[in-house]
């Protein structure tokens, strides 16, 4: 039996699940007495429009691309990582450890202490998990989420008892010296006399290493022995076994891939805005890195699309909060219909879309 | 009075997107009579069958059973109107009794036992009027497969079944158990019922049948009294071309031992000894075929010789101990190195990833071999590319994309894939489990040269395989196994299928000869 044409599968559905998502959001909106109009063209006015909104939406994009690169990496090998959000807590814990006690002389060194020290945090919080499912048959969504709580403990014991400068009221790590501070693009593009394009936005120069992690994620997957061997446990387990792929090491390094770039998402946050590592810097990005993945299809190009989308809905809600007498509470609703819709439903969406491209290619034969 | 067909379907046509499973076919089968239907995979046979039994909707076409036209939405009509099926997979629930299994589905009633002491009353009639003695009380799991195959019948008659379908009855079954359930299907017939059987085993049609009809690329090629045709008319009507039935093989010229196997002990994860003191060896130039029914530790000897089962014993392979921990020394990888290819039994499960392109497959196992590596970072997928297009055409894979993705080849295709990945190492021994499985004529015929050509190049293969046919004509010397257990080596022109199976049923030697 033939399938529908690849196109449909990569643009069409996830397209039309957007627009799912758009037309239920449009009439929640229209509920509460607000033109959904009106609130789409605030949402890209106040995103690409405006110097500021620009920075805000790279900012949270590049949170996403981190994170939905890990859960990608490790769907790859069928593993569901939904410890993102944790191991992105102890991926600050690193920065925070390596910006604060490392004295860096300049900040291009101190990025990539950063991202080493973020990185290999976030891989042993994925490692442990990693090491329960692939020896002990634990399951990796129980482990992983509840992971997730542990990390916040671990976090908050950090901030409040070790971290915390002495006379602060405030569960937050001492701020970060200036030598590790990173140039965001306000200031980047200050250097060719454009600092207006970028006002006082936090995006700052990871997102050249989120970009940088796309092209290494598709490289690792598509090209490498090691990529291959990922992807052949993910489709098969008895085949894999038979080729002599060995499960266990694939199980903890693909875990640990996906820890190290959910970790590598607090350069962005904690080293890059806050500057100091404080409570729940994630915002959830670890979670939205879930639909991202699962709208950009596993694949970077599509992380990356799916992370400058959700990158867009996170500024845009942050605009449409201050300006229309739409609730906060509503913005995460539309949030959440475009992560139902394109994540979980996606399948929803496909069979139908399914039939109708083949009865189409039917009727053409 | 002339009489009417007990089902007669005209001009079924039935298509799955731009792929025509069945064309305008028109088929009678006359009331009490066995009817054979034979054809390669892929033919159609299946689809008719289940449009027959209410799976599928045909797009046009009449059904009529018993002079009268109806129409089949479902396998309840199919019931009602006297079909029953009996499937290559049981539908058995394994910790049911058989009572309950026969009752499942046709209980009366909101009680249950009411239903089945009608059952049992009406089972032990059953059982007295076609001669098929069970035990009602009996677990399923407890019982063999031949037993499980006649409650399947059961089941049909217990429903009232006039018109038994058979999907390939004997996949499963020992020798013994296939005469056993042909005279089962002869007594039926006796008693009036009416019989199709699906096979695609030229010896059952000329055995059993009355009327046969040959399906070819969706169409009915030909539909023909029994005994006026031959098998190899028949298989030529399948084919399309004429075919070799007989493997052509010249005598071996084995050498020195390549595959030793000394008191090889496995048990599985709960315990079970799944093989007993097994001792083979295999020569240089030799095929050794292991015959048995499934599920007698084959395959779980080529698990532990291809690295992915733990053992205890020795095993050497040229004369030097390979590693049966599974270890890094001792895993498929290690195995490949050491010159073992291996053939899996299953390649939908274990011998292709399914949703990996072919030029993916392709290197599978292999793919850490400096050969398939561009540098010490990447892989070469542009030559290990262009090197799949040279062998899908040397092992005449069609099509010979390496770009489409394995599961949209057919299984004879896939099977070559397997196969041109394997032989192209040029390993000292291969490993090959069910090579034809699921393989229309035309490719077992290609698989059986290039595993001969491979032997004549002086390399040792050890085959297994459920197919006693195929053993017997493909091996040099034939071992056979039973319950673990190496139950005694035969040379295939001193022996016979009878003798073959009492060893395959675990009948002692001595019994045998």
């Amino acid at each position: 039996m033939d399938v529908m044409p690849k196109w449909v599968d990569i643009i069409v559905v996830p397209l039309f699940s957007l627009f799912l998502a758009a037309a239920l959001s449009a009439l929640l909106i229209l509920a509460i007495g607000e033109s959904p109009i009106a609130a789409l063209n605030l949402m890209i006015e106040g995103t690409l429009f405006r110097s500021a909104g620009w920075g805000y939406m790279l900012y949270y994009t590049t949170n996403f691309i981190f994170t939905g690169l890990a859960v990608s990496v490790a769907f790859h090998a069928a593993l569901f990582n939904i410890g993102g959000e944790g191991q992105a807590m102890i991926g600050g814990l690193g920065v925070a450890l390596v910006c604060l006690f490392i004295p860096w002389p300049h900040w291009t060194l101190a990025i990539v202490g950063a991202s080493i020290g973020a990185a290999l945090f976030g891989m042993i919080w994925a490692g442990l998990p990693a090491y329960l499912q692939a020896k002990r048959g634990s399951h990796i969504v129980i482990t992983t989420i509840m992971f997730n709580f542990i990390a916040a403990g671990v976090l908050n014991f950090f901030l409040v008892d070790v971290l915390k400068p002495a006379g602060s009221m405030d569960p937050a790590s001492a701020n970060f010296p200036a030598s590790t501070h990173l140039p965001t693009f306000q200031d980047i593009a200050g250097i060719i006399g454009f600092e207006k394009a970028f006002r006082s936005a936090p995006a700052n120069v990871s997102f050249f290493i989120a970009l940088f992690a796309c092209l290494a994620t598709w490289y690792l997957i598509w090209r490498t022995p090691l990529g291959y061997e990922i992807r052949a446990l993910g489709k098969s387990g008895p085949a894999a076994r038979y080729a002599g792929v060995r499960p266990v090491k694939i199980i903890m390094i693909a875990m640990m891939i996906s820890g190290a770039l959910c970790g590598m998402m607090a350069i962005n946050t904690t080293q890059g805005e806050s500057e100091r590592l404080i409570l729940n810097f994630t915002e959830g990005a670890g979670f939205i890195g879930i639909a991202v993945a699962l709208m950009g299809r596993s694949h970077p190009v599509g992380v990356l699309l799916a992370a400058l989308l959700f990158g867009f809905l996170y500024q845009g809600g942050a605009e449409l909060a201050l300006w229309t007498k739409i609730p906060r509470e509503l913005i995460v609703v539309i949030q959440a219909l475009v992560i139902l819709f394109t994540g979980a439903l996606s399948l929803m969406v496909r069979a139908p879309l399914e039939r109708f491209f083949m009865s189409i290619q039917r009727a053409r034969v | 009075m002339k009489i009417k067909p007990a089902i007669e379907l005209r001009g079924i046509s039935k298509s799955f997107g731009p792929v025509q499973a069945n064309k305008d076919i028109t088929i009678r089968v006359m009331p009490g009579t066995i009817h054979g239907i034979i054809g390669e995979n892929g033919a159609g046979k299946s689809t008719l069958m289940s449009i027959l039994y209410g799976f599928y909707r045909a797009d046009a076409g009449e059904i009529f059973v018993d002079g009268k036209k109806i129409s089949i939405p479902d396998s309840q009509a199919a019931i009602g109107v006297g079909i029953g099926m009996v499937f290559q997979h049981f539908k058995l629930v394994e910790n049911f009794t058989v009572l309950e299994n026969i009752v499942l589905g046709a209980e009366s009633g909101a009680l249950l036992s009411p239903s089945l002491n009608k059952a049992r009353a009406e089972l032990a009639a059953l059982a007295s009027e076609y001669e098929l003695n069970v035990d009602p009380d009996a677990i399923i799991e407890d019982i063999g497969v031949g037993m499980q195959q006649r409650i399947e019948i059961l089941k049909a008659l217990y429903r009232k079944a006039n018109i038994l379908i058979l999907d390939e009855p004997t996949g499963v079954l020992t020798p013994a158990e296939a005469d056993q359930l042909f005279r089962i299907l002869k007594r039926l017939r006796e008693e009036g019922k009416t019989i199709i059987l699906i096979t695609h085993k030229l010896r059952e049609i000329m055995d059993i049948t009355d009327t046969v009809s040959v399906m070819r690329q969706g169409e009915m090629t030909a539909t023909l009294e029994t005994n006026e045709t031959s098998p190899e008319n028949l298989a030529e009507l399948m084919v399309g071309r004429k075919v070799l039935l007989r493997v052509d093989k010249t005598p071996a010229k084995p050498k020195n031992p390549v595959l030793e196997i000394e008191d090889l002990n496995m048990f599985d994860d709960f315990g079970v000894q799944r093989l007993k003191n097994v001792n083979l060896s295999v020569r240089a130039g030799e095929i050794l075929g292991i015959a048995g029914v499934a599920g007698n530790g084959q395959s779980e000897l080529l698990e532990v010789l291809g690295g992915y089962q733990k053992a205890d014993g020795i095993v050497k392979v040229k004369g030097s101990e390979i590693d049966l921990t599974t270890s890094v020394n001792g895993d498929g990888q290690a195995r490949r190195a050491q010159g073992i290819a291996h053939v899996p039994e299953d390649r939908q499960r274990e011998g292709l990833i399914m949703d990996f392109m072919a030029w993916e497959n392709s290197v599978f196992g292999y793919h850490r071999e400096k050969s398939n590596q561009a540098n010490r970072f990447f892989m070469d997928n542009n030559a290990i590319r262009r090197e799949t297009e040279g062998k899908m055409h040397r092992f005449d894979v069609r099509p010979p994309n390496p770009k489409l993705t394995a599961k949209n080849f057919s299984g004879g295709n896939q099977q070559k894939i397997v196969l041109a990945r394997e032989i192209e190492r040029d390993p000292d021994l291969l490993l090959v489990g069910q090579p034809t499985r699921g393989v229309d004529i035309g490719a077992i015929e290609f698989i059986h040269q290039q595993i001969v050509a491979l032997r004549d190049r002086g390399k040792a293969i050890l085959l297994i395989s459920v197919e006693l046919d195929e053993i017997l004509s493909l091996s040099d010397k034939i071992a056979v196994m039973f319950d673990g257990k190496i139950m005694g080596e035969r040379l295939p022109s001193e022996t016979n299928e009878k003798e073959l199976g009492l060893l395959m049923a675990g009948v002692a030697e001595q019994a045998a000869q």
